[in-house]
């Protein structure tokens, strides 16, 4: 209730705030002259999400399945050396990792989508490995001691209850992607960094604007979208945010 | 029937062999509760814990029912065994619903059976299901997630229950509410129960019998009582308890230490009549005054008797309590000491009197099973004093 409230009083303000804005762009033409390059936003847009969508489903399809086998307790030797390796990757910047996979796969699209695929990768692999293995003993032993094979346990039991963490981790990579799609034109894949770039080199305020604002946009709707992932997917007894 | 034959474990830790069961060899008949008791690191869990293999054992057998079931293959003999643990171990990601639906889910039940099953074994435990079935574990206190701990190993019916320290995490109160809960289930189940304690009183309350660890061996296998009247060594002696007498308090229902009383007195008999009485049967304190229905309602005592002149009703005094057949000693010494009374009367379920049990009733019962040890206690003494 108290948090109701607060958000009401601030409302207004708010909304006050963006009518002026919003009555600032477009008196300084500002709205005018992103809206002059639709058409190449709509293009640019379109590949964004094209890139960001293709290297995330693998980063996804790829991460949680080695997050899980690096977690089983056979693979416990390995799985630490790769893990500090996975830690050492997270500290190279993503524009290196991008001229790294330049230097390997030369440019264009399938470049790009595998320097992003590894940029994101790190966080789900981390976070699917810390979250398993942070499920408690108990569970696990009562689960065994039920009767579930390896692989029930896995889905029914370890799974559900790292889902919480395993989607925080998406969530990060997803950020981290979408991010650093617009480097992405740098190696030649496209994306939004197409205006960025160019606005930025031709002193284009506007078009540099036009891809910032849009490149945004998409990093907070992708992330708002993973969040109600999260929110529908995540079983309510170990979800905080429905608790 | 469990029957643990020869049954050993050795682990390899960094500081060397630890032998944490050595050649167990016990059994526990069909339909009991057989509590493991011993402090930590006794070997009790380990035990427990090769009976379902989470621990494998080093040597020896575990047979269930006679079938040996070292060959037989892990997921299926645990799904025949319902496990309960501390921790209590309900999956927080599923509804009270699906944890206690996951072993009938496992071995194939169709879905309205194990749904119907759920329900009922939520009211067993008087948890209802109109509102317990869609919850999650986090929204349960600890007690009722225990109860419900409890029903999920029983959902698929096994002939067989391993339960470590089930009640160790629940507040005194409460641990006496679910235990009392849980025996009134075990005698309409009737599960042969091996059950991890290391709590005297718990022990002496569920078991039928007690077996006493100590450093992986097994000490002494006995009943409650022949532990607690007849400790086999220094070790388990000093493990029940300097009071051990007083726990066996609990073992002894009224109905066997009751003295039925033939003598009784109505309002209407003179004072004259209740002396004569108690002459007559031997009473040497008191005689109880009963109404027409042969309920108890006061007595007279003899100084009354003796001194004074007139009819039993202006003259009797009031029970300040009874008790019950099914009642335990302790309950009865607990009553005496509150009541300062040295005697009370029992009365059936429709209150009629049934007789009387009395402290020197009781300490009879109790001692009666040291009188045929006494002689040879002295010739052990006799051969120490010799060497």
């Amino acid at each position: 209730m108290k948090k109701l409230k607060q958000s009401r009083f601030f409302q207004l303000p708010a909304l006050v705030v963006v009518l002026l804005l919003g009555v600032y762009l477009q008196r300084s033409g500002l709205i005018d002259g992103m809206l002059f390059y639709w058409e190449d936003i709509v293009y640019l847009t379109k590949q964004h999400i094209q890139l960001t969508a293709i290297s995330g489903t693998l980063a996804i399809a790829v991460g949680i399945p080695l997050g899980v086998i690096l977690s089983r307790p056979r693979f416990i030797k390995v799985s630490e050396w790769a893990m500090q390796g996975l830690n050492v990757g997270t500290t190279i910047p993503t524009l290196a990792i991008l001229a790294l996979s330049m230097s390997l796969l030369g440019i264009g699209f399938i470049p790009s989508v595998f320097g992003l695929f590894i940029a994101s990768l790190l966080p789900i692999v981390r976070n699917t490995y810390t979250g398993l293995l942070g499920v408690p003993a108990h569970l696990k032993e009562s689960a065994s001691g039920i009767g579930m094979s390896a692989s029930q346990m896995l889905l029914r039991v370890e799974i559900p209850n790292a889902a919480y963490v395993i989607f925080a981790g998406i969530r990060t990579a997803l950020a981290i992607n979408v991010g650093t799609v617009p480097l992405a034109f740098l190696i030649g894949g496209g994306g939004l960094g197409e205006l960025i770039f160019t606005g930025i080199d031709l002193f284009d305020t506007e078009m540099m604007l036009a891809g910032a604002l849009m490149t945004a946009l998409l990093a907070i709707t992708v992330d708002i979208l993973v969040a109600a992932c999260a929110f529908l997917m995540v079983p309510r007894g170990v979800n905080p945010s429905r608790a | 029937m469990i029957t643990l034959d020869n049954l050993t474990k050795i682990f390899d830790t960094d500081r060397g062999v630890v032998t944490a069961a050595d050649h167990i060899n016990m059994e526990v008949p069909q339909g009991e509760i057989c509590v493991l008791l011993g402090p930590s690191g006794c070997g009790k869990t380990t035990t427990l814990k090769m009976v379902n293999r989470i621990i494998n054992p080093t040597s020896g057998r575990v047979l269930i029912n006679g079938q040996d079931t070292t060959d037989q293959d892990t997921v299926s003999l645990r799904r025949n065994i319902g496990y309960v643990i501390q921790q209590i171990g309900l999956f927080p990601n599923m509804t009270i619903e699906e944890n206690i639906s996951i072993v009938p889910k496992l071995i194939g039940w169709e879905k309205s059976r194990y749904l119907k099953r759920a329900s009922e074994l939520l009211e067993m435990v008087a948890l209802d299901p109109a509102i317990f079935l869609k919850r999650y574990p986090n929204e349960l206190s600890g007690g009722q997630q225990q109860r419900v701990g409890v029903i999920r190993a029983l959902a698929a019916d096994p002939p067989v229950m391993l339960m470590d320290e089930p009640f160790g995490a629940i507040d005194p109160i409460n641990r006496e509410v679910i235990q009392d809960e849980f025996l009134k289930l075990h005698r309409e189940l009737k599960k042969t129960i091996m059950f991890v304690s290391h709590d005297i009183d718990e022990a002496v309350k569920m078991a039928d019998r007690i077996a006493i660890f100590k450093d992986g061996k097994l000490i002494q296998y006995d009943t409650p009582d022949d532990l607690l009247s007849h400790p086999a060594n220094d070790f388990v002696k000093g493990f029940v308890g300097r009071d051990r007498a007083l726990k066996r308090l609990q073992l002894v229902t009224v109905s066997e230490v009751l003295e039925t009383e033939s003598s009784v007195v109505t309002a209407e008999d003179s004072l004259a009549t209740a002396l004569q009485r108690m002459d007559d049967a031997g009473y040497e304190r008191a005689i109880i005054v009963v109404d027409g229905h042969d309920r108890p309602v006061g007595y007279i005592s003899r100084s009354v008797a003796t001194t004074t002149k007139g009819k039993c009703g202006q003259h009797s005094y009031n029970l300040r309590t009874v008790v019950r057949p099914e009642d335990d000693l302790r309950t009865v010494a607990s009553k005496m000491f509150t009541h300062d009374a040295t005697w009370l009367p029992c009365v059936s379920e429709q209150g009629k009197l049934m007789g009387v049990v009395t402290q020197r009733g009781i300490t009879h019962y109790l001692g009666a099973t040291y009188k045929s040890s006494r002689s040879d206690d002295q010739s052990i003494r006799r051969i120490r004093v010799a060497t």
